[in-house]
């Protein structure tokens, strides 16, 4: 997993029918220090975050896990919202 | 598999259900010579690792997932193992 910053969301009306009802998030993964860290990327939400949220999220086919037995095509997908992290 | 370095931990109160009772912690990759390696990663914890300790992760779906021993678990990575020393004949 990795953590990110949501940027926003993505709109798509013509899709995938099982990509029906899910929220697409716009991600920018961050390194320990909460810079930017590589390049954003479109997940998929299913935990109900929102625009400026620090999450964590899974890549691969894990990412469609929480939408069992709905095979969402998915290749990253939100699993968490992070309140904090500590560096030790 | 891959060596890493346990940085830090994090906290998320909202996460999939999966997640419950899983420790969260922050990895950096390691090069052989312990140089940091690529980005920091979130990783589940199966052993019981702190901070600062060197470790042995995966880095895939299916091995996270049983290390973790929750089937249709959503995770990508998890700490398999407290590394002892690494020996390496050159």
């Amino acid at each position: 997993m990795q953590l990110a910053k949501v940027l926003g969301d993505v709109v798509v009306t013509h899709k995938d029918p099982n990509l029906a009802g899910v929220t697409l998030l716009v991600l920018q993964p961050l390194a320990a220090d909460g810079t930017a860290a590589g390049r954003t990327l479109v997940a998929v939400d299913a935990i109900g975050a929102g625009t400026g949220d620090t999450v964590f999220f899974v890549r691969g086919k894990e990412a469609s896990f929480p939408f069992y037995p709905t095979e969402v095509p998915a290749d990253a997908g939100v699993v968490g919202i992070v309140d904090h992290w500590d560096l030790g | 598999m891959q060596l890493a370095r346990v940085v830090g931990t994090v906290v998320a109160t909202q996460k999939h259900p999966k997640f419950a009772g899983a420790s969260l912690l922050l990895v950096q990759p390691l090069t052989l010579d312990d140089r940091p390696h690529g980005t920091t990663l979130l990783a589940v914890d199966a052993v019981g690792a702190g901070v600062h300790e060197k470790v042995l992760i995966v880095l895939e779906g299916r091995a996270a997932g049983e290390a973790l021993g929750r089937k249709g678990a959503p995770v990508d990575a998890a700490i398999i193992g407290i590394v002892d020393a690494v020996d390496v004949q050159e």
